[in-house]
This record gives C-alpha cells, structure tokens and sequence, in this order.
C-alpha cells in the first residue's frame, strides 16, 4: 500500500538521540516535503531510507522502515541494490571530475551494465527527464565542471535517475541555487512525480507548498506534524508548526 | 598609515627571505654547472671509467642509478599506494590506524645509515642477496616508503567526500568508489611522492653503501644479484678516496652535474604528468 513506511523509527548519533519515534507513511508518486528548523534531524531521516547513515561511524538505529513493504534494515539485504532503487541528490551539486556522458553512466557502469547502446539510450533519456537534454545534448564528452551550478545539480539529477531508482530522495536539491534554477527544479520535481516518489528536505516554505503533496514537520528529532500540504500551510493544527511556516522561528 | 608601513615591511622581510631561497639555489646549481660542464661530453656520459677512475666516462654508475631508482619504486610504489589506501580507506579510526601512522612517521625520521645497517644485516647478509641491486633496492625502498605513504595519505584526503557519497548513493561499492573516483582524482598529487622519492633515492649514499655500491666496476650488471656503481656513491669516491684526488676532480663535478641533472629531468618529467593525469581526470 505505501511505497515508504517508517514505524517508530529511533536513531542515535552515539549518545545523541536525533530520531525521535518517526513513524511516516508515503504513498507512491507522491512528493514528499520535510521541514524543520536547523539541526531537527531532516537529512537524518532522508539518509535513513537509504542507508547512507551507515557510513557515518557509531550510529545506532531502531525500529522499521519498510520500502515496497520490505524491511530495509533486515539481514541479508544488499545495500547497493537499496541505494539502486533509492536515488538521492545532494545539497551541493557534487558532479564526478568526469564527462557529462561519464556522469550519467556512471551508475549504470558500477553496477555491472557494459551495453555500449543501451547505456547511451540511458543517458539520453536521463537527461531528458532531468530537463538537461537540450543544454548538453552537444557537448556530452566536456568536463561535468563546465556546467553552470543549476546545470550541474540537474545532471545529478540525471545521474540519480540513470538507475531507474523508484525512490529519489533529494536534501535542499535547491538551495545552492539561483533563483531561475530553483525554478526549473521545481519543474522537474513536479514532473517527475509521475514516475518517482520523491522526499524532499527544504528550508523554503513556498518551495515546499509549490511541489509537495505532503509535508512533515520535525522539530528537535520529532515529527511534530505530517499531514497533506494543503493543510499543513492553511490549518497546521500544532502551535509550533504554525510559528514555523508563518517564520517566527527556525 | 602605521598598518601600511607594518604591512610594507612584512612584505619585503618576506620576499627577501625567498629571494635568498632563490638565490641559493641559483648559487648552487651555478657553482656545480660551471665547475662540471667543462667534462661532460657523450664520452663522458656513455664509456666506463679508465685510469683509475682519473678519465673516461661514468656510464656504469648513471645505469647503476637508474637501476636502482627503478628497482627501489617497484618495490616501494605499489605497497606504498597500497598502504596508503588502507590507511586512509579501509582501517578504522582506532589504535592500529593511529599506530601505523605514527610507526610511519618515525620511519620516516630515522637517518639514512641506519637504514644502511639494517638493509645490509637483513637483505645482505640474513638473505643472502649479497651486495646487489635487489639489496640495494630494497635498502632504499624501505627508506622511500614513508613518503609514499603520507603523500598517498594527504592526495586521498583531499579528494571531497562528496564525491564518495555521490558513488555511494549510485549503488557502488567501496572498491569501485575508490577505484573509479577516489584514485583518478588522487592520482595527480600521489604522483608527487613518485617525484619526491624519486629525487630522495638517486641521491643517498648511506643505504647503498653496505648493500650494493661498487667502488669501481667496469661492467653493467647483468642481474639483480649483480653489485653496481651509483652517482652519489661514485662522487663520494672520486672526492675522498679515489686513486688521485686531484686529477678526478673535473670528473667528480661532471659527475655531481650528472646527477643533479637526472633529479631535475625525473622531476619534469613527473611534474609534465602530473598536470597531464590532472586536466585529464576531468575529462575522462
Ligand atoms: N554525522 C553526524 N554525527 C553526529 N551527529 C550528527 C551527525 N549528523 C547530524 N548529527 C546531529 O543530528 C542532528 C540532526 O542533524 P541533521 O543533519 O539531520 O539536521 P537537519 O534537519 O538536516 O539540519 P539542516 O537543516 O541544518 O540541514 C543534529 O543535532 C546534528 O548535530
Ligand atoms: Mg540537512
């Protein structure tokens, strides 16, 4: 029924409790918005779902998290093949010192796939999806780094979407972004709902209006409240919320 | 006004400072060209020594270099890349990381002749390898290792653990995060420990001396079992204790000429890679 399910989640950064008891459910293409003062535990709970937690030394987790009503923390799941259908997009864009070509088939090439014309198509319509295509479409064998920061995030973007991930999770995808950027990501957020589930941290109040159906509400490691945008924005039934949307704090 | 004179003044303390840096350097590599170029000639660099060393070329002890450069890398290259990663990738932050590191630090620290002793006790003697190149190499390796390590160390830190998490998250595993995108962006400044122990080996005289340096050896070796002449060694003799002083002393500047010149050359040559292996990291 849900495509992410999060039951009592706790979790610890050695003796800091920075999950406090998430439960969160999401349903299939449907855009996802976290939101939350600084240090609340948003990209915390982002990592969770793809584990990239575990890279980080001495973190403790307890609870469930379900993905297609798998548990993605039981024995004998493979990471990789997790972070394969759990794409995710950095704050900062952070492209590979490679081609643009190179970037988007990257995950595709670590991941085993050596077809030389089915890893073009990939790339082709990676970048088409990320609403790249247009831009780069000639200069595919230049370095990553010519491109502009909004170009770049969204070739990050592509490269997420190369794997055919089913998730993609994005940690202010946005913020290091200028204005027309930001635009144009909202855009493909909103279309790529169609295809993905998408999370979404962001700091932005209209950001998180503009492209989510969902927003949750942390607040010092909890979820204070998780309910439809619509609702959230117009009639947050929590004081905090309301002083957090209307900017009072955070 | 005051800090403007105060920053004056610092400025130029400081550009006279590295302008004697210069200075010296020019001095030296002046002093060492005009006293040695006058014998080097293709005969010089391309025939054995004759007359007791008194004439004729160096031939034997530039391949005896070279010999040993090449034998000390292939042995000191790889395990110290390879430990280098290990360190910085794989271990745990914990007692033997920091162990290792310190162990390499003080390795690092220990003079020359030491690592002479140990090199002729162990590879020498204990091995039974002989005075030969394989000892020799092997001397030198181990005092090169530290430097390779730490550069390999300092190159992997640099590299932004953005682009680790980005492999990650991609599905990859940890091998293939490191060998497809930690080490080609890496590579560039490991290549700067090649450089640096490079210049180091071709220049100690102290390891060689006990494992593998001849005094005088008219031949090339044939295998790594074989004794060799090297430059600094060769320069040491013709300076102190070679059959007449005096008439080898042109050929003890062409020699040092020689062997600076080597260090220089090994040092472009890396360097022209390294800013070839850099630009091309972000092409790909
Ligand atoms: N690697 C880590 N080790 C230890 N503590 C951490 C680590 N990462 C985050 N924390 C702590 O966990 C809490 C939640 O951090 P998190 O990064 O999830 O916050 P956030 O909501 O994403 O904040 P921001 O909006 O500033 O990005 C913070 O108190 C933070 O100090
Ligand atoms: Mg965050």
């Amino acid at each position: 029924m849900y495509k992410i399910e999060s039951k009592d989640v706790n979790l610890y950064y050695g003796e800091h409790h920075a999950l406090k008891n998430i439960s969160l459910q999401m349903k299939a293409n449907t855009v996802t918005a976290l939101i939350g003062p600084s240090g609340c535990g948003k990209s915390t709970y982002l990592r969770l779902l793809n584990r990239m937690n575990d890279l980080i030394e001495n973190v403790r987790i307890e609870g469930t998290v379900l993905i297609d009503n798998k548990d993605i923390y039981a024995r004998g799941i493979k990471i990789d093949e997790l972070r394969k259908k759990v794409g995710m997009v950095f704050q900062k864009p952070n492209p590979f010192p490679k081609t643009i070509f190179e970037n988007v088939a990257y995950g595709l090439r670590v991941n085993g796939i050596s077809n030389k014309s089915y890893i073009e198509e990939r790339v082709t319509r990676s970048l088409q999806n990320a609403a790249l295509w247009e831009e780069v479409k000639d200069k595919l064998k230049k370095s990553a780094f010519e491109l502009s920061g909004g170009q770049q995030q969204r070739l990050c973007i592509a490269r997420a979407l190369a794997i055919e991930p089913s998730i993609v999770l994005m940690d202010e995808p946005a913020s290091a972004l200028d204005p027309i950027s930001t635009a144009k990501i909202e855009e493909l957020i909103y279309e790529l709902k169609d295809k993905y589930t998408i999370v979404i941290v962001t700091h932005n109040m209209q950001q998180a209006a503009r492209v989510s159906d969902r927003t949750a509400f942390f607040y010092i490691g909890e979820v204070v409240e998780y309910n439809d945008t619509k609702e959230i924005f117009t009639n947050p039934k929590n004081q905090r919320t309301q002083n957090y949307i209307t900017g009072r704090f955070g | 006004m005051t800090k403007s004179i105060n920053q004056q003044i610092a400025f130029w303390i400081l550009r006279i400072m590295s302008s004697l840096v210069v200075l010296f350097l020019v001095l030296i590599l002046g002093f060492i060209i005009s006293k040695g170029i006058g014998v080097i000639n293709w005969k010089f660099l391309t025939t054995m020594p004759e007359d007791g060393m008194t004439k004729g070329g160096i031939y034997p002890a530039i391949i005896g270099t070279f010999c040993l450069v090449g034998g000390s890398m292939l042995f000191a290259f790889p395990i110290g890349v390879m430990s280098g990663i290990f360190i910085h990738e794989y271990a745990p932050n914990g007692f033997f990381k920091r162990f290792v590191q310190l162990m390499t630090n003080n390795l690092a620290g220990v003079p020359s002749i030491v690592f002479g002793l140990f090199g002729m006790s162990l590879f020498v003697n204990k091995l039974h390898f002989g005075d030969s190149i394989i000892a020799g190499s092997l001397t030198l390796g181990l005092l090169v290792l530290p430097v390779v390590i730490r550069t390999t160390e300092e190159a992997l830190k640099s590299v932004n653990d953005s682009f680790r998490l980005a492999s990650y998250g991609l599905g990859a595993s940890k091998l293939q995060t490191i060998w497809r995108v930690v080490l080609p962006i890496a590579t560039p400044n490991i290549i700067t420990g090649l450089i640096l122990s490079i210049g180091r080996v071709s220049g100690e005289t102290a390891p060689i001396l006990f494992t593998v340096a001849a005094y005088y050896l008219p031949k090339l070796p044939t295998s790594m079992y074989d004794q060799v002449m090297a430059l600094p060694y060769h320069l040491y003799v013709l300076s102190t204790s070679g059959t007449d002083i005096k008439a080898s002393r042109d050929m003890a500047y062409g020699t040092a000429l020689v062997l600076v010149a080597i260090v220089l050359i090994a040092n472009l040559i890396a360097n022209a890679l390294r800013k070839f292996l850099s630009k091309k990291v972000k092409m790909n």
